[in-house]
């Protein structure tokens, strides 16, 4: 058995352990937990800790999801391309929480929507635990989804509002061959809920009978219930009131700590990601701008955008807020249908420079320690060779 | 002589077969000209509510509202509809949270400028035309002679914001009401509309009330703070007083539970435990006192009154010490 299900039984305890001992449909459904969690079915980690040096979990190699933008009725013909995820590289190591942020349009859900194949990337790769997952279909992609779980923004349209939470936990295990006999899935219900801090008595209510918290709990709960490995969170505390955001927050990262679960956090708000993230990466126009640690990233950010994008955040504290020396940023996000040659950032750059900027794309690249920026003069803004110089907007039509 | 003055408001909303529901419970301050006044609290704590009967845009039916707001010696709540309207939009500015569904989608943006120029300060259609696209440019619109014949759907979200602030301070109104104007958009768009009022603000010396659950922009934005917790005003202090030594264990407890830039990582957040959902009744004791981590049998039984307490209007039976972190912490 992997450690990864040497983990997650943790959850279920006993409770599993009883299950196979269960005489009428105890072979059976260990049979279909075994083919959910072995190395027999390809979908799951080839052989016992072979992944890689860094024991890395995701890897995704030139990620690309392309909208076509249709024109016509009858004959429909492609006139151009939304760029909402262009070439994305990274890496998320086991264990770890990784931070996408970026402003809205940039692409950071398309991109955790892609890494999951909730939407078809049309182009690289996304390995999960030395899986191709863009090559696997069918049965195969069916059953690998158990491992990658999703928790939503919204917790009251993500989910079903004629259901109970019974129904809705209880979904997903069934689905997966995880649902194994009354009583056992009853105390694993159970122990969900406790786990999420939920009382026993919230398996027979329904969505609408919760506040905004307590439903986004129930989201966990039912991401949880597969027992993943890796949970995607897409804005998982911006719908919420702020005293209620640390709960949750709170419950995100004792959950890690205790099933050792790997997160993919999405998110607008800097501080909630710097606060939950290990490492971060930083998103404009489809692509990452710059990577690092989360601590290092906020202490020497180097790419313009990131500079511009933490100078904005307030801070609740006066004193703070009176001396703070904001970047200001003019003009919109350019459309992805249509974005700028050479840097993206370069129409909005303060620190713009006459070469490079307009013409080549820059790569991500090493500048030591694992802090990856895509900025062609990163070195010199950051010695002060190069200063900050007003830039004037350009029209931004949304649609265009 | 203050600018406004809103006493002892209160808005009790009345529906057949329900209970009346109190969301705005004897609320009191006061706004000095060119002040910058805010209304912080989470959603259901009444804070929109206040501005809408302060503007007079509760409907008539269903809403009663007591109390009173003098404004330079005028009491709104007794003016006539058409009194209203005519303070509404030339003394009295309000922006909204979301541009997209304040905006007239079939009107172009020009149009719905012009249209309060000509109203509240007679100007012909040309000249209103001149004005309108100084006041896109003012704002900082790119290109305001073109965009004037735009249409809503045709702007980003930040520059739809900007054109309502051109709509709102088009008069040049003595107070302009902004109802969380940048919860809909980015950071960095939020950095620009709120470096733009506070421009604008302490050029014209308009008063500005600013409504928002953003604490972080209270903190840069205005000069006194009121937090409303359930309806009612449960702390109101100068800024730096409030952040610096909040002493209402509820704001004490937002500024625990939210996580900071500039904070070292890794330390837990505290949050208040519980939900809105919990509150009891403020005539049967403190709303709060099922997530006060202070509360005794006294915030059970007895309503605490808002008093004068360590410079500053404080609405509680235990208030956090001074110098002292709330100590037990979450669920």
């Amino acid at each position: 058995m992997t450690d990864e299900t040497a983990t997650t039984t943790d959850v279920t305890g006993t409770e599993t352990a009883a299950t196979g001992a269960t005489p009428e449909d105890g072979d059976v459904t260990g049979a279909q937990v075994a083919g959910a969690a072995g190395p027999d079915d390809g979908t799951s980690r080839s052989g016992d800790g072979a992944a890689g040096g860094d024991d890395v979990l995701v890897t995704v190699e030139g990620l690309e999801v392309h909208f076509p933008i249709k024109r016509g009725i009858v004959l429909e013909r492609t006139v151009g391309y939304v760029y909402a995820v262009d070439g994305v590289d990274l890496t998320i190591r086991r264990g770890e929480t990784y931070g996408l942020v970026g402003e809205s349009g940039c692409g950071k859900t398309t991109l955790g929507r892609g890494l999951l194949r909730l939407v078809e990337p049309t182009g690289g790769r996304v390995v999960f635990d030395d899986i191709d997952v863009s090559t696997l279909k069918g049965e195969r992609l069916r059953k690998s989804r158990r491992r990658m779980q999703m928790i939503f923004q919204d917790p009251l349209s993500s989910l079903d509002p004629r259901q109970s939470v019974e129904s809705i936990l209880i979904e997903g295990m069934r689905a997966h061959g995880l649902d194994s006999g009354k009583e056992s899935t009853r105390a694993r219900l159970v122990e969900l809920l406790d786990s999420v801090g939920l009382p026993e008595s919230a398996l027979h209510k329904y969505p609408h009978e919760f506040s905004g918290g307590q439903r986004q709990r129930i989201g966990i709960a039912r991401a949880l219930a597969v027992e993943p490995d890796l949970i995607v969170a897409d804005e998982p505390v911006s719908a919420l009131d702020v005293s209620v955001q640390a709960q949750v927050l709170n419950l995100l990262e004792e959950l890690q700590q205790r099933l050792g679960l790997t997160y993919l956090v999405i998110a607008h708000d800097l501080a909630v990601v710097r606060h939950i993230s290990d490492r971060i990466g930083v998103m404009y126009l489809g692509s990452l701008v710059e990577e690092a640690s989360s601590d290092e990233m906020y202490a020497e950010p180097m790419h313009p955008y990131t500079k511009a994008l933490l100078s904005a955040v307030p801070v609740p504290d006066p004193t703070v807020e009176d001396e703070r020396e904001q970047i200001l940023l003019t003009g919109d996000l350019p459309s992805p249908a249509n974005p700028p040659t050479g840097c993206r950032f370069h129409t909005r750059c303060p620190w713009k420079q006459e070469t490079l900027c307009d013409t080549d794309r820059p790569q991500l690249r090493d500048v030591g320690g694992g802090h990856r920026v895509a900025c062609h003069y990163a070195e010199d803004i950051l010695a002060g060779r190069i200063t900050s110089h007003e830039v004037e907007p350009e029209l931004v039509h949304p649609d265009s | 002589m203050a600018l406004l003055d809103v006493r002892d408001l209160s808005v009790v909303f009345k529906r057949k077969g329900t209970r009346p529901f109190t969301a705005v419970d004897g609320v009191s301050f006061s706004v000095e000209p060119g002040q910058t006044v805010g209304l912080v609290g989470e959603s259901g704590s009444g804070k929109s509510v206040t501005s809408l009967a302060i503007m007079g845009l509760l409907p008539k039916r269903g809403a009663e509202i007591s109390g009173s707001v003098t404004f330079e010696d005028t009491e709104l709540l007794t003016l006539s509809d058409k009194q209203l309207r005519d303070r509404r939009g030339r003394d009295l500015g309000m922006v909204f949270q979301d541009p997209l569904s304040s905006l007239n989608p079939v009107i172009t943006i020009g149009l719905q400028i012009t249209e309060v120029l000509e109203r509240h300060r007679g100007m012909s259609r040309k000249e209103a035309r001149v004005e309108a696209a100084e006041l896109l440019d003012r704002v900082g619109l790119p290109d305001p002679q073109r965009r004037i014949d735009e249409y809503p759907h045709q702007l980003s979200g930040g520059m739809r914001q900007r054109v309502l602030i051109a709509i709102a301070l088009a008069c040049r109104p003595k107070l302009l009401i902004a109802d969380e104007p940048t919860t809909a958009l980015d950071v960095t768009i939020q950095a620009q509309i709120l470096s733009l009022l506070s421009e604008l603000v302490s050029e014209t010396d308009t008063a500005l009330i600013m409504i928002t659950h953003d604490l972080g922009v209270v903190a840069g934005l205005c000069d006194d703070v009121n937090v409303m917790y359930g309806g009612r005003i449960v702390e109101q202090a100068q800024r730096h007083d409030l952040f610096q030594r909040s002493r209402h264990p509820y704001t004490h407890g937002l500024l625990q539970s939210i996580p900071r830039l500039d904070a070292p990582r890794g330390e837990p957040l505290t949050p208040i435990r519980g939900s809105v959902s919990d509150n009891i009744e403020w005539e049967q004791g403190c709303a709060f006192a099922p997530r006060c981590p202070n509360a005794t049998d006294v915030c059970w039984s007895e309503p605490p009154e808002l008093k004068a307490d360590d410079g500053r209007m404080l609405r509680c039976h235990n208030p956090v010490a001074i110098g002292d972190a709330v100590t037990e912490g979450a669920l």
